[in-house]
């Protein structure tokens, strides 16, 4: 089943690659797949049931590369479950947000049809080397997704994103490697090293394999300082691309955190998460500071994920103040680390899609050029409102389950972290104050003439943003799934 | 339990339609006066059956609600001043029905959720949704700038004291005691001392108390029914029933207590300075509102709770009758400046007398309410601290003060200089029709009448409702506050109260904030964009570049030095390889010669090693 989620995408992408097939039967084919995707994920996700601990759920698994002791082994539970429906969810966003496209929407189509496949690939992945595949694999699909379809300075920005990166991906494997040769029995089976823990009594080479897998992720995240490939990747990439490098791809370095960092070197964890948290909260003030001096609107936007990303750090970080707190305080905030994830994904993929219509119709992000735009584009105006509450996590929305999470239970480990809460009052002062350039006020500027959303450009975010709603009011829907992971997690991490 | 959700359910599906749902400009009012008034009846039922419900929301707290003796009080006065306000809004808002009525109900069912959350998750929901709505409303005209900007301030501003909620969220678990309101005085210090600290912020910052008072200065950007909703029974009125729901937390430290009690009368009294100084008419009352909920404020560190609901309940009815007195005159004339709104009084009358009702009711005058329940909150001060009466007294007086300049502004004849204040805002209609002078008519019966709550015989009943017993005031004190007022609202009708520029400015709070908080941070954010452009992203372009120009090096060097050496081994080779061919020279003896040397060379060889 899960097979057939992670590769139907690619199959149809091979399919889309015969040049006689026309645009507008690729066009739909990439929605109907994407249709189907969660559609089938649905259906995982109604017959999901939490598996045991030491194991996965749908898990499948076939020899590979027996040579090394890695295999094509996937499965899902309660941490990355979330996490795929979120993908495929942004990606259908994505392809309903597209039907207008005009610029070779045939190739477009395959390659986000295959980024698809990789990125789900990359969250069932139970194998270090299968993710370690999908995740580089990632890197260079949203390289040609920004040269080729990107504007502005798009093949710099694309090649920055691709070499800082992909470099991050070398400390990765590093450390993996490190993993694999510390192993009793060298493995690269993420199950088996998770239940091991090589390197528990070895604080020396566990701290540097930790140090190496936790740059790696580092700068996929990113997290300051490594976040500089992010906002120029951002400008110039298309609305769909920065959709899914923000709502997708950024989630594969917080993954990475959960999946990998976490509970295979828990010893390690415990022992650098002060540096951890460190960096979440520098993250967090640092990312919404510089959000807040921006005026390029979509560049305000990228530093908000640095600032939203420092959250998942600073509650993934808490995990490892074992000493300080009860149990319940770490294991809620390790549940909105999640929760946050996907929360950011919906929004900030919302607020993307959403963003990339100024430059589409009058050819800039700069806030200054504009005013009064929710005069001729109410539907815009009232979608982007909407957004930027959500992203400064008002409750109703989803971020602001992550975020209550994130910080009652920092708060309660270490008070000290209490100084993180400012990112929340900085990003609404940033969000408000943009909505009153762009959309308040006399109609002016870019905002003469404004053609509002059409029905796929209004559609795909404002599905983004309902599921936000739902979640934001219902989170048990998630959470269900994610408690018990996150409990079990806590417990490794505390071993 | 049932009615318990609809309460909060129905006006916030109702509302959230009407916001969403596209050409429902015709029957937005009606759908949302009905609305309110099924949620008034919603409202009552679950005063009197004082429910719970609760349902599984985050693993460290639920989502729960309860009612109650404290909030079957305030729940049915926020939906009864919600009916009312809603009635007068759906004659007087004339654009963007839809979204006007859907964003007061949704803040409606905000701030009733906010009255009946049982833990601190409930709470922030419900406290930040009101505040979310409020930011809305206050913009509600987007079109000037300057509103949306005054929405921003107001959120903004009060968010910056809900952090408080979040920081007592995570104190309660750190405590141990859980997220429920009722349990947190059971918290480990220092842990309790945090919770009452972030909750004292957060109910400071709401209620509009110093120093966060000047967002409500900017929120009369709004329209009039947005100002009588959000300072009258809600918004404002809920950081004032915050800290009198939390009060036994505030006692429990030793320190918030007092902290609470002394801002409160600070707050009571340089606002109350503050309102006197005005000659507009939403920022006098917006400016008493602050200075009123001072005495809420007040009571709740002192612990008098059934003082501090009778003075909530008194003012919401008080102020909405005020705020849409003058919200109809807005519109009906043009202006919210004292100087044009001469004779305003006389010429609606029903609207003229309700007003003048609340007005005096604001300054204290016997027996309207405010004059009885602020006297039960300075009875309990006495009993606490002599200072803190006399500034209370001092406050007091000063309301009596603010409320006589109102009065004699509205009733008095229109001048020559009258007419030239027409209009100055807006485009006025000439016309009040019946269904706003009933609404303010029916709020000025409460003004009226409220006091009763903390006079015998109604006094016991009420106190005991919130588990107390009554502090009635003394007979001398009630004599004497009523005295104070009669007679400064005669020296006012008399004599024209100071306007010290101070107090005009709302005590500069806002440019203090601007110039030592905003724009520090504007500037950091700048320069922190500065420094991540050109430093941070400096340092990976260089080890970009850097790289580049070691590999450049590195095939300078290859070029160089690597295949220089190959290319000169093969140069020696090539030259060795010409020189070993003399040796072929095709002559005979030549290699018979050779022969004998290799030979003989083999021999000593052989010798050397064989030895």
């Amino acid at each position: 089943m899960l097979s057939v989620i992670v590769f139907l995408p690619l199959v149809a992408a091979l399919v889309l690659m015969v040049p006689t097939v026309p645009d507008r039967v690729a066009r739909w084919t990439w929605v109907a797949v994407a249709t189907v995707d969660v559609a089938l994920v649905a259906v995982v996700w109604a017959n999901f049931e939490q598996p045991a601990e030491g194991q996965l759920a749908f898990s499948e698994r076939f020899q590979w590369i027996p040579g090394v002791g890695s295999s094509y082994y996937i499965g899902v539970d309660g941490l990355s479950l979330p996490l795929v429906a979120m993908t495929a969810v942004i990606y259908l966003a994505c392809a309903v947000y597209s039907l207008r496209a005009e610029d070779r929407p045939r190739i477009q189509a395959a390659l986000f049809l295959f980024l698809q496949t990789v990125s789900l690939g990359l969250f069932v992945a139970a194998d270090l080397i299968l993710f370690f595949v999908f995740f580089d694999l990632s890197i260079v699909g949203m390289y040609f997704v920004i040269a080729g379809w990107g504007h502005g300075n798009a093949a710099r920005s694309a090649l920055k994103f691709f070499l800082y990166t992909f470099l991050g991906s070398l400390a990765l494997l590093l450390g993996f490697i490190g993993l694999y040769v510390s192993a009793d029995t060298p493995t690269f089976d993420m199950v088996e090293l998770t239940r091991m823990m090589p390197l528990q009594d070895n604080p020396l080479v566990g701290g540097l394999v930790l140090a190496a897998i936790l740059v790696g992720l580092a700068v996929k995240t990113p997290t300051f300082p490594f976040h500089t490939w992010l906002p120029p990747a951002h400008t110039d990439a298309p609305a769909i691309g920065s959709a899914v490098l923000a709502g997708v791809l950024l989630k594969m370095g917080t993954y990475g955190f959960v999946r990998i960092a976490m509970p295979m070197l828990p010893d390690a964890w415990r022992d650098w998460a002060w540096v951890i948290v460190i960096v979440g909260i520098v993250s967090v003030l640092y990312g919404a500071l510089v959000g807040l001096g921006q005026r390029n609107l979509k560049r305000m936007i990228a530093y908000t994920s640095v600032n939203h990303m420092g959250y998942v750090v600073l509650g993934v970080g808490v995990a490892g103040l074992v000493a300080a707190s009860s149990d319940a305080a770490r294991r809620v905030a390790v549940a909105g680390a999640e929760f946050q994830m996907v929360s950011h994904g919906l929004i900030t993929a919302a607020l993307f899609l959403l963003v990339g219509v100024l430059r589409d119709r009058a050819g800039s992000y700069d806030l200054d050029g504009y005013g009064g735009l929710a005069a001729p584009a109410p539907r815009f105006a009232t979608l982007f409102a909407i957004g930027a509450f959500a992203s400064l996590g008002l409750p109703g929305f989803s971020g602001f389950i992550a975020e209550f999470q994130i910080f009652s239970g920092a708060i309660a480990t270490a008070p000290i972290t209490a100084v993180a809460l400012l990112g929340i009052l900085i990003t609404a002062g940033m969000f408000l104050w943009a909505i009153q350039r762009l959309l308040a006020g006399k109609t002016r500027g870019g905002s003469l003439g404004f053609r509002d959303l059409s029905r796929g450009e209004f559609w795909a975010p404002a599905s983004l943003l309902i599921l936000s709603v739902v979640i934001g009011v219902l989170p048990r829907i998630v959470l269900d799934v994610v408690d018990p992971a996150t409990t079990v997690l806590t417990e490794l991490v505390g071993r | 339990m049932t009615a318990l959700w609809l309460l909060v359910l129905l006006p916030a599906l109702v509302g959230a339609a009407l916001c969403l749902a596209p050409r429902v400009e015709r029957l937005a009012g009606a759908v949302s006066v009905a609305t309110a008034a099924g949620t008034l009846v919603l409202a009552i039922m679950v005063a009197m059956t004082q429910p719970t419900a609760a349902v599984a929301f985050l693993a460290i707290g639920g989502f729960t609600m309860r009612v109650d003796g404290l909030s079957a009080i305030i729940v049915p006065t926020v939906a009864a001043v919600t009916l009312l306000v809603v009635i007068f809004a759906s004659r007087d808002i004339r654009e963007a029905r839809g979204r006007f009525h859907g964003l007061m109900l949704l803040f409606a069912a905000a701030a009733l959720l906010t009255v009946v959350a049982g833990n601190l998750v409930t709470l922030l929901f419900a406290w930040e949704i009101m505040g979310g709505t409020s930011y809305a409303l206050i913009g509600f005209w987007w079109r000037d700038g300057h509103r949306l900007a005054s929405g921003t301030t107001a959120f903004v501003t009060t968010r910056a004291g809900d952090l408080g909620l979040y920081l007592a969220a995570g104190a309660a678990l750190g405590g141990g005691a859980g997220l429920a309101l009722a349990d947190l005085p059971n918290a480990a210090t220092p842990w309790r001392d945090l919770a009452a600290a972030g909750l004292l912020a957060a109910g400071l910052g709401k209620a509009a108390q110093l120093p966060f008072s000047f967002w409500l200065s900017r929120a009369m950007d709004g329209p009039s029914p947005v100002s009588a909703l959000l300072h009258s029974a809600a918004m404002v009125a809920m950081g004032g029933y915050l800290l009198l729901r939390v009060a036994p937390l505030l006692e429990a430290t030793g320190w918030a207590d007092n902290a609470a009690a002394w801002i409160g009368a600070a707050t009571a009294l340089l606002l109350g300075a503050v309102a006197v100084a005005q000659r507009d008419i939403k920022q006098l009352l917006a400016a008493s509102t602050a200075a009123q909920l001072g005495f809420v404020v007040l009571a709740a560190g002192l612990g008098a709770r059934s003082g501090g609901v009778a003075q909530l309940v008194g003012h919401a009815s008080t102020k909405a009758a005020l705020f849409l007195a003058a919200g109809a005159w807005l519109s009906a004339l043009g202006t919210k400046q004292f100087g044009g709104l001469a004779g305003a009084a006389r010429r609606w009358r029903l609207l003229g007398v309700s007003a003048g009702v609340a007005a005096l009711a604001l300054a204290g005058i016997p027996p309207l309410s405010l004059w009885a329940t602020k006297d039960a909150v300075l009875t309990a001060a006495l009993e606490e601290s002599v200072w803190l009466y006399v500034v209370g007294l001092a406050a007091a007086a000063l309301s009596a003060v603010y409320a006589g300049k109102l009065l004699v502004a509205i009733w008095r004849a229109p001048d020559a200089h009258t007419a030239t204040h027409l209009d100055d805002a807006q485009q006025g209609t000439r016309h009040v029709g019946p269904a706003e002078s009933v609404s303010v008519a029916v709020l000025a019966v409460g003004a009226a009448i409220l006091g009763m709550l903390v006079l015998p015989p109604l006094a016991s009943a009420f106190a005991g409702t919130l588990g107390e017993t009554p502090v009635t005031p003394g007979i001398w004190e009630l004599t004497a506050s009523g005295a104070i007022a009669i007679a400064l609202v005669l020296a006012t009708a008399r004599w024209r109260p100071p306007e010290p520029r101070w107090a005009t400015g709302w005590l500069g709070l806002e440019a203090a904030v601007y110039r030592g908080v905003v724009r520090p941070t504007l500037r950091i954010a700048a320069s922190l964009a500065r420094f991540d452009d050109t430093r941070v992203d400096l340092v990976v372009d260089h080890t970009a570049s850097g790289s580049r120009a070691g590999a450049r090096w590195a095939a300078a060097a290859d070029d160089r030095n690597v295949d220089g050496s190959v290319e000169e081994v093969a140069a020696r080779i090539r030259r060795a390889g010409r020189r070993s061919i003399r040796p072929q020279s095709g002559r005979l003896h030549h290699y018979y010669a050779q022969a004998v040397v290799l030979l003989a060379a083999v021999v000593v060889l052989i010798v050397v090693v064989g030895r």
